[in-house]
């Protein structure tokens, strides 16, 4: 019997081989096609509940980025830092000098730097809520260390309905109690913090090593005690990296808020461009970006230097 | 001798060969703490910053149990006007839940005349009758005399009950409270649950109970002679002008579409940019560096920016909301398939070179296998995270159910409403939730620990 002939088995085998790739091509083709077919209908339903329709629109899409771009751009900056400009005429596109915060005499602070500045802090004090509140949420919601069932599993839900509850609903509802501003904002993005990073951590700290556990055991460490000591040291530089990412994704959240009515400058920004004040928007687009860019840059660093590399991934 | 006890070379020696333990830099000592601190700092600039303790004195708590309360249940509004002549006239507001003509059995007629409103069972009560009220609760009774200019109560009013000028207030905690002056007599009766969440008041089966209701569409004569039963039943409950079934519905499968859309667009032209910026695949630097920055300016454009540019463009719609996320989605997968080529495993791409294939063909089996799962799980992972995006964005008027749950919001008086649409957004955000991760688990397998990216 020679080598290129084969066993009735090894027959088998190839039929056999040749009849799954075919059927999982024919699976693959059935899903693109499925795909597809959702995607075509979906756009065709987008476009038809819009109020302005796609192909119609189009040829206008530049024409709307004409009114954006100032008569004079040395208005971007006069805006940007509070400056009077000639063009001032009495109307709100160009009274730029109007909203500066004065700390002390001639000193001010520009009113978009201080609108930015609350988003950016809604965006901290948010993060630090959700940390100090999700640490202690996620060893009662981790398999390894939740001191009983029932608990675990109450912690979990209770993060899983803070994750997906819609944050504008809790910004409204206490923007009627507290009065509308940053304030009902930050109890917003905390809440969601909490669920968000909750979920992550309680991730980490089920991969945790258990060996130091079980030392702590060994001598009759309770649960605080096994939490401070075996996992803590462990989890702590992975908690913080996640925060940081978190901390980036609540500055673009902060300011979502804002635009619905939680102060910060999304709420600045959604003025401008709804009434179209080009230089107004310019400055503010600009200012948004670099602050989003210069946060991201910072926190990355910060993350390299807490846990290396491997934890350099963007995560939502 | 105890166990504590070392001898003091040996402690030396000890301590010398652990320096890291036992002579730890200022940083390793008091780090944690200074961070501590500084947190804690940065709280008091915060609570300045924000003027927080002038906000929690001004709050209204109050506001916040009766917008919960809201939630779930609902109120109707009976007033009881005293006539001159002695007759007591039962009016409703207009738009009442109740219909254009109730007769509710929590309002009884007295033999000896008056009405008696039994605003929860027997044992809060209003009884209004020429010249008085009696108000029952907690076990107390209280008469409110009505005959002069201004209600009086007669004896002790208790801790329940406020008594204004030319207004007694009488509060029934959740089940209600009963206005009372001297020419009428307002009673709010509030009922745990959604009023009219089926059939508004104009449909003809409003008020019919469930069994009626399903053999009339089963074998009832026709309502209305243009269409069968079960079309106008059907038609009823879409169009319920209380709770706006068919708008709810319609806007929330928008939002789901544009995430969806967004989603899939962005992965489709993220996908072949990512081959071109990743620095192992396509050995350009410019090329890599133009990508690559492009996918952050994206991203950090941010979603609002581009949702608020593109409703100006194309009017407010999902159009504008797909269009957003279809732009932040580009620069964030576009991101993550770069970083996720970068990181395959350069063996299998070696081996399939090696046999003498083609750049189409060593990509095809040399990379593809091991990034499709990875993309497809990422991208799983960030159309869940843009149903919830997408709701918010809607709120700025790209469209979806974002937008008409602020507008509900608005109102401060539709907070039913707004909690259907907040249980809706729940349900599917815990469908999705379920989906993609079970999806996820099949694409990757067992093997929990890839999973995360």
């Amino acid at each position: 019997m020679t080598t290129t002939e084969m066993q009735p088995t090894g027959h088998e085998i190839v039929t056999a081989w040749d009849r799954m790739v075919a059927k999982r091509r024919v699976y693959t083709l059935i899903g693109l096609g499925i795909l597809l077919v959702a995607l075509i209908s979906s756009m065709r339903f987008a476009d038809e509940s819009n109020a302005g329709h796609f192909f119609e629109r189009l040829p206008h899409l530049f024409d709307f980025l004409s009114w954006l771009i100032p008569k004079e751009w040395s208005d971007v900056w006069r805006a940007l830092f509070d400056i009077a400009s000639p063009n001032d005429k009495g109307g709100e596109e160009y009274n730029f000098a109007k909203g500066r915060v004065y700390v002390s005499g001639g000193f001010y602070i520009p009113e978009y730097f201080e609108l930015m500045l609350t988003t950016i802090n809604i965006a901290i004090v948010s993060t630090i809520v959700g940390f100090v509140f999700a640490v202690p949420m996620s060893f009662l919601a981790a398999r390894n260390f939740s001191p009983s069932t029932p608990l675990r599993l109450v912690a979990k839900r209770v993060m899983e309905v803070l994750r997906a509850f819609p944050e504008i609903v809790i910004a409204g509802l206490f923007a009627a109690v507290l009065s509308i501003g940053p304030v009902a904002a930050i109890i917003a993005v905390s809440l969601h913090t909490i669920g968000a990073l909750g979920k992550l951590f309680y991730e980490v700290v089920e991969n945790a090593d258990m060996k130091s556990d079980d030392g702590l055991r060994a001598v009759g460490a309770n649960w605080f005690e096994r939490v401070r000591f075996a996992a803590v040291p462990q989890v702590l530089p992975n908690f913080t990296s996640y925060a940081l990412l978190r901390l980036e994704i609540n500055v673009r959240t902060s300011t979502i808020i804002g635009a619905v009515g939680g102060g910060g400058i999304g709420e600045e920004l959604k003025l401008s461009i709804s009434r179209g004040f080009g230089a107004k928007t310019v400055a503010l687009v600009l200012l948004l970006f670099v602050t989003i860019v210069a946060v991201d840059q910072f926190s990355a660093w910060l993350r390299r230097k807490l846990v290396g590399e491997h934890a350099f991934l963007l995560q939502h | 001798m105890t166990l504590s006890m070392i001898h003091e070379s040996r402690r030396h020696e000890i301590e010398e060969r652990y320096p890291h333990y036992f002579k730890r830099s200022f940083r390793q000592r008091f780090g944690f703490a200074l961070v501590v601190a500084g947190t804690l700092l940065y709280g008091v600039y915060a609570m300045w910053f924000f003027d927080l303790p002038r906000l929690v004195a001004e709050a209204q708590w109050q506001r916040f149990g009766i917008y919960l309360t809201q939630w779930v249940s609902y109120d109707v509004q009976p007033e009881l006007r005293l006539k001159d002549d002695g007759s007591i006239e039962t009016r409703y507001p207009r738009f009442s839940v109740l219909g254009d003509d109730p007769h509710p059995d929590w309002i009884v007629t007295n033999p000896e005349g008056g009405l008696t409103v039994l605003v929860s069972g027997t044992s809060r009560s209003v009884a209004v009758s020429r010249g008085q009220a009696v108000v029952n609760a907690y076990g107390q009774s209280v008469t409110v005399d009505l005959s002069g200019e201004n209600p009086r109560v007669i004896g002790q009013a208790p801790p329940w009950m406020t008594v204004y000028d030319d207004n007694v207030l009488a509060s029934f905690g959740f089940s209600g409270d009963a206005s009372i002056s001297s020419d009428r007599v307002r009673v709010r009766k509030r009922f745990l649950g959604w009023a009219n969440f089926v059939f508004d008041t104009h449909s003809p089966f409003f008020g019919k109970p469930a069994g009626e209701v399903i053999s009339l569409i089963a074998s009832g004569p026709r309502l209305d002679p243009a269409q069968s039963n079960l079309s106008l039943a059907w038609d009823n409950i879409w169009y319920n002008n209380a709770w706006q079934h068919g708008d709810v519905w319609t806007k929330l499968f928008q939002t789901i579409v544009m995430a969806f859309l967004g989603t899939l667009l962005g992965a489709l032209v993220a996908f072949p940019l990512a081959f071109f910026a990743a620095r192992n695949i396509t050995p350009n630097r410019f090329l890599n560096q133009v990508l690559k920055r492009m996918f952050d300016f994206l991203r950090s454009v941010d979603m609002l920016i581009w949702a608020l540019f593109l409703t100006r463009a194309f009017g407010p719609g999902p159009l504008a909301g797909s269009g957003a996320i279809f732009l932040t989605e580009t620069g964030t997968l576009g991101k993550l398939y770069s970083e996720g080529l970068e990181n395959i495993d350069d063996k299998p791409r070696e081996g399939i070179k090696s046999t003498g294939a083609s750049t189409a063909l060593v990509h095809r089996y040399g990379v593809m296998p091991q990034i499709v799962p990875v993309m497809v799980s990422q991208t799983l992972y960030q159309w869940e995270s843009n149903v919830r995006g997408a709701t918010i964005i809607g709120a700025v008027g790209a469209g979806g159910i974002g937008l008409k749950l602020w507008e509900a919001m608005r109102t401060n008086s539709n907070w039913a409403n707004v909690g259907y649409m907040v249980l809706l957004i729940l349900l599917v955000v815990f469908i999705f939730d379920a989906a993609s991760n079970a999806l996820r688990h099949r694409l990757m397998g067992t093997n929990k620990a890839s999973m995360r990216h």
